[in-house]
């Protein structure tokens, strides 16, 4: 039993890197607007349609990505301007539910063209896999977790050290001081759902090569981002990072140990867990001796 | 004399359904300091929050070197040079103080990153204290270190009047007389205007060239300091009865 254990390991850091950039688009749009962005998960469906729709209309891989991410971009811009904008001020929960709309009608669109069969994409670096401490590594895999890695080191080095992302982190601070040096909150919102938009759409041309790509894959990846994000505490992008790790972890070896069939339920269970335990998250101390 | 640089005629300001501000006149010249002083719940904080664009006006005009700034928002009345320093300092904790000084000029520094990294300098000069603590976080630093970053970064927007609210808030007599001396080099080297809301009534008497009176949303006394100083009700609600004019 003990010997599928580094196995299950890698395949959990596999989909966990995608959940961690999932969970990343929820708390970069939490921290900026305060709102639960519930059409996060539709953003990683998107982008692999697109991209599988842009491969199949002769792009190579690499243009087809970066168009898809740029494409997706644009949409979350789109949700931020026309759906969510105008309900600023709003009930929280009315733009919660706002963003379940979208995120159904993103679904509903996408079956309309897609149809509801899978897609498949190509791996970015066809070849055999990696053998590593007698686990099996894909070739996509490794890109899984190396694209991930890099977004969370480069998203660091945007907040931590340009002026730019001061700016978001300020205005996810205090919005009011940050109105009087002249930084937008109406911009950093637009701002905050392009980006995650873009986070999605890497996770979701990332992982289909591996999954394949279908019109409702995003109900799942979202759930088990917002999951990641509430372990992080919603607030925190490294401990949201790690948290998409964790869920990663438990998923794999709730599949390995237990059976498939109930790793869902207990990925959730993790989630009512926390919520019970400590409702600002599992990992809200780091958060706080960061702040 | 010089024509005013901030004018605000009649300005009337609505929070929460009720009128706040019933139809205030202040004007204020380049290189002037002019306190408003008044009770809790006068309107000063409004009043302030009005000409910098925080609360859209209900009715009346606020210009700037005879520029209407109408009902622009916060974020564009900064790019016009009025800077609003808010009460209780609302410095961004987790950022350093340098990051802190760089968001001061954030209006333009998608047009002259370089000229607002090169300012950082400037604050650094006004308040040699923040040179030694460029690197900590806005929240590590002590009350008066904090105002003195809330003052530093308002400068940074390069501000032609400059809004100050309660900057003494809790703050030690030294600390207090380090922030009115510095107000009053700026005004003399830069020309910059200042408007003064201060509980520390004794401070701005000190500081300011004139100084008006609020009330429930109104000026109901304005004069030069020594003026109100003479003024009976004036020493006696906000000085006390046995306070001495100095000089």
């Amino acid at each position: 039993m003990l010997a599928l254990l580094p196995q299950l390991v890698l395949t959990g850091l596999t989909v966990g890197s995608i959940y961690a950039l999932v969970a990343l688009g929820f708390v970069v749009i939490y921290n900026v607007t305060g709102i639960l962005n519930f059409a996060q998960g539709e953003f990683p469906m998107l982008g692999a349609l697109l991209c599988a729709s842009l491969l199949a209309g002769g792009l190579s891989v690499p243009l087809a990505a970066v168009a898809a991410v740029a494409a997706v971009c644009v949409l979350g811009a789109l949700v931020e301007r026309l759906a969510v904008e105008p309900a600023y001020g709003s009930h929280p929960l009315t733009l919660i539910i706002i963003t379940f709309g979208v995120s159904m009608a993103f679904r509903g669109l996408a079956l309309m063209v897609w149809g509801a069969d899978p897609y498949t994409l190509p791996e970015f670096t066809p070849g055999a896999p990696l053998v590593l401490l007698s686990g099996v590594l894909t070739r996509q895999a490794v890109w899984a977790i190396g694209l991930s890695l890099a977004v969370v080191a480069a998203l660091f080095l945007f907040f931590a050290c340009t002026v730019p992302g001061a700016a978001v982190r300020a205005c996810a601070d205090n919005p009011f001081a940050s109105r009087l040096v002249g930084i937008s909150p109406r911009r950093t919102s637009l701002f905050a759902f392009t980006l995650s938009a873009g986070l999605g759409a890497v996770a979701g041309i990332v992982i289909a090569p591996i999954t394949g790509a279908t019109y409702d894959m995003g109900l799942g990846l979202g759930l088990k981002g917002f999951v990641a994000a509430v372990i992080g505490g919603l607030t925190n992008a490294p401990a949201a990072v790690v948290g998409g790790y964790l869920v990663g972890l438990i998923e794999a070896l709730a599949t390995g140990f237990l059976t498939p069939g109930y790793s869902g339920a207990i990925t959730f269970l993790v989630l009512l867990l926390v919520l019970f335990l400590q409702r600002e998250g599992l990992l809200h101390g780091a958060q706080r001796r960061r702040a | 004399m010089t024509a005013p640089l901030l004018e605000v005629c009649g300005i009337r300001t609505r929070r929460g359904g009720i009128e706040v501000l019933h139809g205030i006149d202040l004007d204020v010249r380049a290189g002037e300091i002019v306190a408003v002083i008044g009770p809790n719940g006068a309107g000063k904080s409004t009043l302030l929050g009005t000409i910098a664009g925080v609360f859209p006006p209900a009715g009346g005009r606020v210009r700037l070197a005879g520029h209407d700034l109408g009902r622009r928002a916060a974020e564009e009345i900064v790019r016009m040079g009025v800077c609003l320093v808010p009460e209780r300092r609302q410095i961004w904790s987790g950022l350093t103080v340098r990051q802190n000084l760089l968001l001061g000029g954030y209006h333009r520094y998608w047009r002259d990153r370089a000229g607002v990294r090169a300012d950082v300098a400037r604050p650094l000069r006004i308040f040699p204290k923040l040179a030694e603590l460029i690197h900590r976080a806005g929240g590590h630093l002590s009350g008066g270190e904090q105002q003195m970053l809330a003052i530093a970064r308002g400068l940074m927007s390069r501000p032609r009047v400059l809004l100050l609210d309660e900057p003494s808030l809790g703050l030690a007599p030294r600390v207090v007389r380090e922030i009115t001396q510095t107000l009053e080099q700026l005004r003399r080297a830069e020309g910059l205007a200042v408007v003064l809301v201060e509980q520390n009534v004794k401070a701005a008497m000190l500081v300011a060239d004139r100084v008006c009176v609020m009330e429930r949303g109104r000026i109901v006394l304005r004069g030069r300091p020594a003026e109100l100083l003479a003024h009976p009700g004036v020493r006696s609600a906000y000085l006390g009865k046995g306070y001495e004019v100095a000089g």
